[in-house]
């Protein structure tokens, strides 16, 4: 049953996504009310969003990560932080939003740019980030960090000589998953940096972007003239889900790989 | 060279943290701003900024709450006595029916002339209510300004109608909201949970390997579509078929993004369920084969009663992960702000509300502060949702120990 | 002379006395196997030589332990230290995920060596004095998980002698192994009593009597008696160490 579901979804997507698919479509500007075009400015938008939201996920989800799980004992620090994590994962994408407009839009004065709609998007990510890595380093057998205790290294020496080496298969490949997730996310965005219509590339950081979520939003529910752009949304969301599955492809090969790697050497 | 290597091994311990604190940084703000921004609604008149509401010098009324307002600005009331004035008719005057009383000519070109003709009215129209901009009041007015009640939590939770942009009293109350929320919740879960948990009974217990080699990374991927294409593939596919199903003129109903929710809160279900299944030892079970139970009936028996707070937390959270759902509902569900009375009429979600108004709304507006408000409300919902699933594991942990 | 010793020790995890009034020193050049029931104590004493028990949050410990005449939980010494000069065998093997090679070296490397012609000798000494030498010295850079599991618990040997510890503290080393692989960990403690002193926790009381020299036994926390293996077996002075001996409980 659930097989069926999303293979009709994906069928579906794919069998009508595929015919608007050509070069123009993904190199070129959008044009004429969006009903012809491309969707260029949108695919770089939402590329530029998820490589600004890891940058500020990834470093600070990883070495939290690695401070819960390998240097905190069992207090009411630990439990708390471990609330807040999973608090701070369970609200709405949409409050992150209306969060992101507050603080980082008019609190800060970012005014709806690249940086606010990173910022926003990696805050929401970060607890995905942080779980993966305490799962990847729960998987690590205590008797190794013993083992290097027994032998004079320091908690830090552990954790970079055998720990991480140990885990790091599985903390990349929850990277790249939550990669995936969050070029997804539209309302997070819709008030920090999306752009209904601009038909151009970014300069800075502090510019607004298209980006591809909400440019699928967009086309599917206040297109002027639905009949033109209804080929336009199937394109899109067709890119929208070919980034997802090959994001999760890659996760799964890098997995396998990584994974086999650490057992040779 | 020892003391060095201490103090990086301190340093590098601080990093990590101040790391660890971002997230809970992160929630705190997360209320300070929300409230903030959402709190000033309830401190507000519900008047826009620097309207007034002006009556007569004769007139008694001193103060009048919202709701009487707009009573008295939609002609459902129609005499003073109803609020506490003399028995007269009211006279409504706004600056949109100016015009009924006085001529182009008259207010001047540039309306240099209005404040003027203000003063006019009110000696002239001793019964009238005057919504005017308090720039337009001539040195000497002769009339009182009529206090306008603040907005209160009640109104705003319990109030029934949502016109955040009407004049000249707007309206916020998102009861329907809540409502339209819950049954678009309910209606999800009414799909999500029998088709969740018993893929999980059977990926957990009845399927081989293989199959379950193929479901798990097919699950992971329904979890991974973005909820943009959840909406759209409702919009194209499931609205339609609902409308010629039940013959209905629009599709865009609490069904659809019941089905749309429902579809989407599977992974979530499935997942933890299967985990919380496989954590039942493989000794019970085995003792329960043992006595002659069947697999059926080891399951019904022992392995769901022993995975019984893994599977509640699984339910819990594929409610949270309904209730928040914000791009997919507001796709599907026709965005119509009354109380739903069935499944397939049009309604609309909390989070798709502040999706759709909060682009067009002026900032530190009412209506901009109301849509804060329903985040706080939102807020709230979720974290009722985490406090329930922390119980729900700590009670199943304590009555496993 | 004496390499090691337990004066009046007493441990607790939270409310739980887990070692009573234990006093227990051991000679140069000597294996000590500790025996005794699950439960008795025997590892956490064991463990109480190269400090691993302060890991666990609730540790308490009453008493004084000294090594080469240190206190070794006397507050200027730094625990890294201690751990360096005492080699540490678990009851798995647990090489980390690195080649041979660096498994042998790591507690060099972690201690700031990194000249590879130091390295080069320490592997190979250790290597041979743990008896795995001839079996992996073409394969150095393979990976440690690919090699047997005694020849794993040989290499977790070899890594904990490459810091040149001055004793040896050892968790049921045979206990995940088949019989061959027994035997050869056997022989090798034999070998090694030459150079370091070994304290041996064991399950397996033919083993104790054939390679230790002293034997201590263990039961509900309480040192029941700790004398030569021999008379130990032979003929024990304790009613309860008879019966446990000769398999009447445990």
């Amino acid at each position: 049953m659930v097989v069926i579901i999303l293979f009709s979804i994906l069928g579906f997507i794919i069998y009508r996504g595929i015919s608007v698919i050509s070069w123009d479509f993904l190199t070129k500007m959008p044009d004429d009310g969006m009903t012809k075009g491309g969707i260029l400015p949108a695919i770089v938008g939402t590329g530029y969003l998820v490589l600004g939201s890891m940058i500020f996920a990834f470093p600070i989800g990883v070495l939290s990560g690695i401070y819960t799980h390998e240097y905190l004992k069992d207090s009411w620090l630990k439990t708390f932080i471990r609330f807040m994590t999973n608090n701070l994962s369970g609200i709405p994408s949409i409050v992150f939003g209306l969060f992101g407009m507050a603080l980082f839009v008019n609190y800060l004065k970012f005014g709806d740019s690249i940086i606010a709609g990173s910022l926003t998007l990696g805050l929401l990510t970060l607890p995905v980030v942080i779980r993966t890595t305490e799962e990847a380093l729960k998987s690590v057998e205590d008797s190794l960090r013993l083992g290097s205790y027994a032998l004079g290294a320091t908690k830090l020496q552990t954790i970079h000589r055998v720990i991480l080496p140990v885990a790091y298969p599985n903390i990349i490949t929850g990277l790249i998953l939550s990669i995936g997730r969050v070029s997804g996310e539209t309302a997070p965005i819709l008030f920090t940096v999306a752009a209904y219509f601009l038909p151009k590339l970014p300069s800075s950081i502090h510019d607004q972007v298209m980006a591809l979520p909400y440019h699928l939003y967009v086309l599917a529910t206040s297109g002027t003239n639905m009949e033109k752009t209804r080929p336009m949304a199937y394109g899109t969301a067709f890119v929208l889900i070919s980034i997802v599955l090959i994001i999760n492809t890659l996760a799964s090969i890098l997995r396998r790989r990584l994974g086999k790697k650490v057992k040779m050497n | 060279m020892k003391k060095f290597r201490k103090i990086i091994e301190k340093f590098i311990e601080a990093v990590l943290f101040s790391s660890s604190t971002i997230t809970s940084l992160t929630v705190i703000l997360i209320i300070i701003f929300l409230f903030k921004e959402g709190i000033g609604l309830f401190k507000s008149s519900p008047l826009e900024k620097n309207y007034v509401i002006e009556v007569s010098k004769k007139n008694p009324v001193k103060e009048l709450n919202a709701t009487q307002l707009k009573a008295i600005f939609n002609q459902d009331i129609t005499n003073w006595s109803l609020v506490g004035g003399n028995n007269d008719s009211i006279i409504l005057f706004t600056t949109s029916n100016i015009t009924d009383y006085y001529s182009e000519e008259e207010l001047g070109s540039n309306l240099e002339h209005l404040n003027e003709k203000m003063g006019e009215f009110i000696i002239q129209h001793p019964n009238a209510i005057m919504y005017i901009s308090s720039k337009s009041l001539p040195v000497g007015f002769g009339g009182h300004n009529v206090k306008v009640k603040d907005i209160s939590v009640n109104d705003f939770i319990f109030g029934k109608q949502w016109y955040p942009t009407s004049e000249p009293i707007p309206s916020y109350g998102i009861w329907p909201m809540i409502i339209g929320t819950l049954m678009v919740t309910l209606g999800a879960l009414l799909i999500a949970i029998p088709l969740g948990i018993s893929t999980a009974i059977f990926m957990a217990e009845v399927a081989h390997i293989r199959i379950r080699n193929v479901l798990k990374p097919v699950i992971e991927l329904l979890s991974g579509i973005p909820s943009v294409v959840f909406g759209f593939f409702g919009l194209i596919i499931i609205v339609p078929m609902i409308q010629q199903t039940f013959h209905l003129v629009v599709g865009e109903t609490v069904l659809a993004g019941s089905i749309i929710l429902g579809i989407m809160a599977l992974p979530t279900i499935i997942t933890i369920t299967e985990d919380a299944l496989r954590t039942t030892p493989q000794s019970l079970k085995e003792a329960s084969l043992a006595l002659g139970a069947t697999r059926w009936q080891t399951l019904v028996r022992v392995v769901i009663p022993y995975s019984k707070s893994g599977i509640s937390t699984a339910i819990i959270l594929g409610i949270g992960r309904a209730i928040g759902e914000t791009m997919a509902v507001l796709m599907v569900t026709g965005n119509a702000s009354n109380i739903p009375h069935s499944f397939l009429v049009p309604t609309r979600t909390i989070p798709a509300t502040i999706a759709a108004e909060l682009g067009e709304v002026s900032y530190g507006g009412l209506h901009f502060k109301a849509l804060f408000a329903l985040g706080i409300v939102l807020f709230l919902f979720t974290i009722i949702i985490n406090l329930t699933v922390e119980f729900v594991k700590n009670s199943g942990k304590r009555s496993r120990a | 002379m004496i390499q090691a010793s337990a004066k009046n020790i007493n441990v607790w995890y939270g409310d739980f006395l887990a070692l009573k009034e234990i006093n227990m020193s051991f000679e140069p050049n000597s294996v000590t196997a500790l025996i005794g029931p699950s439960g008795c104590g025997k590892s956490t004493f064991l463990r109480l030589f190269n400090r691993m028990n302060d890991l666990i949050s609730n540790f308490k410990l009453e008493g004084k332990i000294t090594v080469n005449d240190k206190d070794i939980y006397a507050k200027d010494v730094k625990i890294d230290e201690i751990r360096k000069s005492i080699g540490m065998v678990f009851q798995k093997p647990n090489p980390f995920p690195k080649s041979i090679y660096e498994n042998v070296a790591y507690g060099l490397r972690v201690n700031g060596v990194n000249d590879r012609r130091t390295l080069d000798e320490t592997v190979e000494r250790s290597l041979k004095q743990a008896a795995l030498w001839d079996e992996v010295k073409d394969n150095l850079k393979k990976s440690a998980m690919s090699i047997s599991g005694g020849q794993q618990q040989r290499l977790c040997i070899a890594r904990a002698l490459a810091v040149e510890p001055s004793l040896i503290l050892m968790d049921e080393p045979a206990s995940a192994l088949d019989p061959i692989s027994t035997a050869k960990i056997e022989e090798l403690i034999f070998e090694l009593k030459k150079e370091f002193t070994i304290i041996i926790v064991t399950h397996n009381l033919q083993q104790a009597g054939r390679i230790s020299d002293y034997t201590g036994f263990f039961y509900l926390g309480e040192l029941i008696e700790h004398d030569k293996t021999q008379k130990m077996f032979l003929n024990p002075s304790q009613e309860r160490t008879q019966n446990y001996i000769t398999g009447r409980f445990g």
